[in-house]
């Protein structure tokens, strides 16, 4: 695997969206709006915000960066690129690394957008570390990106990867702890939720917790972007059947 | 070991989804050759290009490109690929297009204005592909193809959709290449490009038909124009 021809393909990705100012100003944009929604719309309940704004945190980049990167590769993978660009000397993993470092800045950038805000303008008072949300909204992003790159092997259209989007995400949404506390939830989906990947998300906000639990959350976040992206490299066919 | 020439097809065979695209094929192209392969939409040229670029699985029989068997790692800087769809990143600019799949290939940047200039897109380089015709995208796409220096072409379709003036620049280009000792291998619904080429291979629902020179066809089926011939060469195949 070259460095050099995996860094190309982050440059070339970043350069396309650079032509793209709408997509970037809607990828920077709505996780901060959204944010800040909830925040304005819990502004009468004292610590409502304070309660439920970090978890959101960890779940909209994951789920605007899925959608982002499965519509992008599917484009690429529909349009002829892909195969071309395996016709040369590059490297899936060099595809999919290219991939994952580009959209990777760009959660990195949405994670630093929305927790800024959160602490000044939203007024967010989080007893816990702020680089640590940080943190996890970029993991969030990450495993967003990771699995768009995996599932949009699935799809034979743009239609069909944004209809990806409920099937993966929404589930892990009613189950991530959110709506329903995770120990209120029936032992069979209990044990389906303690290992998805929002959940570990959502648990490593959680505040007043020991350095081994974040640790651990932090491990399950990074395990399931290793593997999606593995996974995501080997649905990339040099040749097709 | 016998010297392997261009590219040798041996009773290749490729069935996809239960259907033969391409029954047997047998043929041997000699390196600098300008190979028409022509036929019918449908009758298994791209299958046939694709098979030899190594991105089409091979049902039986085999294949070697430049003395190497298709899709070996090493054939990846050797051969240059144009596919019927532009294959080029819409939202980047002619230039970005270049230098990106420069960069994969690992050629000096050098190549992308001299690539360019034998498409004659230089004009155009900092214009984003979204913005330019159907005849400038492919323009642009043959340019990526010739970034490598490749020792063998493979060009799907390259003047569909071209007007008369630029397909006829682009088969000088072709002829210039050739002469310079590159391989190409393009094709064509129209026969009367027939005429441009050293070589013609004329395929119709995955069967060679025909494998000689241009003249040859027209002599062999008595036929003023390659279309009567092809149309001859149909009837007189059971």
């Amino acid at each position: 695997m070259s460095l050099r021809r995996t860094l190309l393909t982050a440059l070339r990705i970043l350069r396309q969206l650079r032509h793209d100012p709408r997509t970037v100003g809607l990828l920077l944009a709505v996780p901060s709006a959204l944010v800040g929604l909830l925040a304005w719309s819990l502004v009468n309940r004292p610590g409502s915000f304070d309660a439920v704004g970090p978890r959101l945190l960890g779940i909209f980049p994951l789920t605007v960066m899925f959608l982002v990167t499965s519509v992008t590769t599917l484009r690429e993978r529909t349009n002829g690129t892909l195969e071309r660009l395996l016709t040369m000397p590059l490297e899936k993993a060099e595809f999919i690394g290219g991939y994952a470092a580009a959209f990777g800045l760009i959660a990195l950038l949405q994670s630093l957008l929305v927790s800024t805000l959160s602490y000044t303008w939203y007024g967010l008072a989080h007893q816990g570390v702020p680089w640590r949300i940080s943190a996890v909204a970029l993991c969030a992003g990450l495993l967003g990106t990771a699995f768009g790159l995996a599932l949009s092997a699935l799809a034979t259209s743009e239609f069909q990867a944004v209809q990806f989007m409920p099937a993966f995400i929404l589930p892990q949404l009613l189950l991530c702890g959110l709506l329903v506390p995770l120990a209120a939830l029936p032992t069979a989906l209990r044990s389906v939720a303690d290992v998805l990947p929002m959940t570990a998300a959502v648990r490593a906000i959680a505040p007043l917790q020991t350095d081994a639990y974040y640790f651990e959350q932090f491990a399950v976040m990074i395990g399931y972007i290793v593997v999606a992206l593995g996974v995501g490299a080997a649905t990339l066919r040099r040749r097709s059947k | 070991m016998a010297h392997s020439g261009a590219i040798e097809a041996s009773q290749l065979r490729v069935v996809r989804q239960h259907n033969e695209i391409l029954k047997s094929l047998n043929f041997r192209l000699e390196e600098g050759e300008l190979v028409g392969l022509l036929g019918p939409s449908g009758s298994g040229k791209t299958t046939l290009m694709r098979a030899l670029l190594g991105v089409q699985a091979i049902t039986s029989g085999s294949a070697t490109v430049l003395g190497e068997r298709v899709g070996s790692a090493g054939l990846r800087r050797r051969v240059g690929y144009m596919a019927q769809g532009s294959a080029i990143y819409l939202d980047l600019t002619v230039r970005e297009n270049l230098r990106y799949f420069a960069g994969v290939l690992g050629v000096a940047l050098s190549r992308v204005d001299h690539c360019l200039e034998v498409v004659d897109m230089h004009p155009l380089a900092g214009r984003l592909v979204s913005s330019l015709s159907g005849g400038e995208r492919s323009r642009v796409s043959l340019a990526v193809a010739l970034l490598g220096d490749p020792a063998l072409l493979i060009l799907d379709e390259p003047t569909v959709g071209l007007d008369p003036v630029l397909r006829r620049d682009l088969w000088a280009t072709f002829a210039d290449l050739v002469a310079a000792g590159t391989t190409v291998l393009v094709s064509s619904h129209v026969m009367d490009e027939a005429a441009r080429c050293g070589r013609l291979l004329l395929l119709r629902e995955g069967r060679l038909l025909f494998d000689d020179t241009p003249a040859a066809l027209k002599e062999r089926l008595h036929s003023e124009s390659f279309d009567e011939a092809f149309v001859r060469l149909i009837e007189e195949t059971p």
